[in-house]
């Protein structure tokens, strides 16, 4: 599985080669990956640095640009999008905690509870995957469908009284970040459960039998050792939820209030066809993603990911 | 706490797993204070025992009192109980230290980290406090789990084959460590253990246990020079032994007929005094003789046989002595003189003090005797895997 290599405990002891003798079989092997990497990040990523410092044609119609050193379209995008940054990673978050609050105790069924029942093990594990064999689109969509304004839910709330009459549920928030833990809640919990699937019981039997209760045990033993998975786990979700723009779109579960950068960036490059500006917001969501990872993964204290 | 130790008492314990009994209707007393051996093969049930009163596992039916105190739905982080687990169970994002003071903090002790320094210079890792478990070799580990269970002084500390994956040498050591250790606390230790060896040299009392029960229980000299039953005697220790029937029981003997021979046991030292029963004797007690012994009151005689097999091992050298409608007799002789003093091949007589034998409870069945092989180690070992193949049979 592709989160295990991502989510995995303490990489296997590196072999390294004899200082001073290069083998050019090896620099061979490496030559498809490099030049990957330059066709399809290094050139874009430069393309895009030079997008975003670009100005509007002073001659030209709406959608020219000409290359300058604009650098002021990073401070006209910061002072004109900071909430739908601060709005992103906010509803990221969320949505990460959410998705850890329902991901990290279906892993623990899956990967300890179901141990020793194989056959029901992979086919939990099966339904977990199951939903990404229908498009990611679909499935937002379908919810809009469950939750609009004529659907059941809201429907069957506002006869409860629950809801208020005029109430709504897509376009809010709580849809966004709804959209967004449902859809990641895959990516949460395969890495989390391939931590928890190699945790040695006995560990807990010896908690129980240093008088640590359950709960106790849970945060000092359990959480601890499944750590590597929970950090995968959340990265995996938080980095492409914050830069989602299908959950949020007004044509899925959002609306204008809830735009988040995705949305700003989709809005520019298509539709109104500023490039700058998409190409700003870019690097700075990249940057920050960046930025609050680094941060996140050296407070973990985790070395398998940098 | 209780830190001299509490009785710990088993009444009637069942515990059934799905297609199979581990425990039968185990009773058991083991007094405050005493250094108790559970000894059997695996799959005897002695592993269960220990994780039922460490509360790991409940049993299906029956009483654990810790110090008059039923602690039989007492869950595990509420006994007065530590364990030292076969695998050491060190948690592996911990240090050292922290490990060892982990029982004294959830128990919220003020002095846990103090007090966890000193359970370590007693096993002489302080130095190493600051370390995570994976660095440290496989005897430091075990010393670690030690720390860690003692630190707590509990009622009663239950070690499960914690010297299983040691070397002999350090295996040596650590019993030898163990036992101080136990002395100076004086913590009921109950050692599980499938090593007979370990268990004769380090516990004051020993049960031996097989398929579910306790075979026979009482401390090690008294085990082994009185064995009940043929699993006990070929268990703990090796063991001649000749089935007959008991021709006369006057006296204070009886005297079994082994295949013409007449052999004599004394009455106490004899489960059984009439009928078809089995009779043994330790090899050591034997001695050889390559001229007819004659008949002398209060000494067997069996032979002559042939000597198929000399086997030096340095303090001693053992014999394997093929005797015609008897079978093959092992002999143990320390080396007095240098050397083998009989040659394979020779004609010889074993005779042993009446004193020595012992008669088992055992119906004669099957022959409970040893292949003949070429050394002690390998007749132990096929002894060993023959008992453990009846045992996953059954």
């Amino acid at each position: 599985m592709a989160f295990g290599v991502f989510g995995g405990a303490p990489g296997a002891p590196v072999v390294e080669a004899e200082p001073g003798r290069r083998s050019p079989v090896a620099l061979l092997l490496l030559l498809p990956g490099i030049a990957y990497l330059a066709l399809f990040f290094v050139v874009p990523f430069v393309s895009l640095v030079i997008t975003s410092l670009q100005a509007p044609d002073p001659f030209g119609d709406i959608g020219r640009y000409v290359a300058a050193f604009r650098w002021e379209n990073y401070v006209e995008v910061m002072t004109r999008y900071w909430p739908h940054i601060l709005r992103s990673f906010g509803y990221a978050l969320a949505a990460t905690a959410l998705a850890l609050a329902i991901g990290y105790p279906l892993a623990y069924f899956i990967g300890v509870k179901l141990r020793r029942f194989k056959l029901l093990q992979a086919l939990v594990l099966v339904l977990v995957i199951a939903p990404f064999f229908i498009s990611f689109l679909l499935r937002t969509f379908a919810w809009k469908q469950i939750l609009s304004d004529n659907g059941p839910v809201v429907t069957v709330l506002q006869s409860l009284t629950i809801l208020p009459d005029d109430a709504r549920i897509t376009g809010t928030p709580f849809a966004v970040i709804f959209g967004l833990a449902y859809n990641f809640i895959p990516f949460m919990t395969l890495p989390i459960y391939t931590s928890l699937e190699r945790l040695d019981v006995r560990y807990l039997e010896a908690g129980s039998d240093l008088y640590s209760n359950p709960v106790s045990t849970f945060f000092r033993v359990t959480l601890p050792l499944s750590m590597p998975g929970v950090i995968s786990g959340t990265l995996l979700t938080f980095i492409p939820a914050s830069g989602d723009y299908i959950n949020a779109s007004s044509e899925f579960l959002g609306s204008a209030e809830t735009a988040m950068i995705g949305n700003v960036i989709e809005a520019n490059f298509l539709k109104i066809e500023n490039y700058p500006v998409a190409a700003s917001l870019s690097i700075i969501l990249m940057t920050a993603i960046l930025l609050l990872v680094a941060a996140y993964v050296r407070r973990s204290g985790t070395k398998d990911l940098v | 706490m209780a830190s001299s130790g509490a009785d710990l008492e088993l009444q009637a314990v069942t515990k059934r797993f799905p297609g199979f009994t581990a425990i039968e209707e185990l009773n058991l007393t083991i007094p405050a204070g005493s250094f108790f051996a559970l000894l059997g093969p695996s799959g005897c049930g002695k592993t269960t025992t220990l994780r039922i009163v460490a509360g790991l596992e409940d049993p299906s039916t029956g009483r654990v009192l810790i110090g008059d105190q039923d602690v039989t739905r007492t869950p595990a982080h509420k006994r007065p109980v530590n364990t030292v687990f076969q695998s050491y169970a060190l948690f592996p994002h911990m240090t050292i230290l922290e490990n060892v003071a982990f029982g004294l903090k959830r128990r919220g002790e003020k002095d846990a980290v103090a007090r966890a320094h000193e359970a370590l210079r007693m096993v002489e890792l302080d130095h190493v406090s600051g370390r995570k478990p994976a660095q440290l070799s496989g005897g430091q580990q075990q010393r670690v789990a030690l720390a860690r269970a003692v630190v707590n002084r509990p009622a009663l500390l239950l070690l499960d084959e914690p010297l299983g994956a040691l070397d002999l040498k350090l295996r040596r050591q650590m019993q030898v460590e163990l036992k101080d250790i136990q002395t100076d606390v004086g913590i009921t230790f109950l050692h599980v253990t499938h090593d007979q060896e370990e268990a004769m040299t380090m516990a004051d009392t020993i049960a031996v246990m097989n398929k579910g029960r306790i075979e026979q229980l009482g401390a090690p000299a008294e085990l082994y020079e009185l064995p009940r039953t043929a699993f006990v005697a070929n268990f703990l220790g090796q063991s001649n032994l000749f089935t007959g029937p008991v021709v006369s029981s006057k006296g204070d003997t009886i005297v079994v007929d082994v295949a013409g021979r007449k052999v004599a046991v004394p009455t106490a030292r004899a489960q059984r005094h009439a009928g078809d029963v089995t009779i043994g004797v330790r090899p050591e007690k034997l001695l050889l003789h390559t001229a007819d012994p004659g008949q002398t009151a209060g000494v067997n005689v069996l032979g002559p046989g042939r000597v198929h097999d000399v086997s030096f091992s340095g303090v001693s050298t053992q014999y394997l002595v093929g005797i015609p409608g008897i079978g093959t007799v092992s002999v143990f002789a320390q080396n007095m003189v240098s050397g083998p003093a009989v040659a394979d091949g020779a004609e010889v007589w074993v005779t042993w003090g009446v004193e020595h034998g012992f008669g088992l409870a055992d119906e004669p069945g099957e022959e409970p005797r040893f292949d003949p092989d070429d050394d002690t180690q390998a007749i132990a070992v096929a002894q060993r895997k023959r008992i453990e193949a009846e045992l996953e049979e059954a």
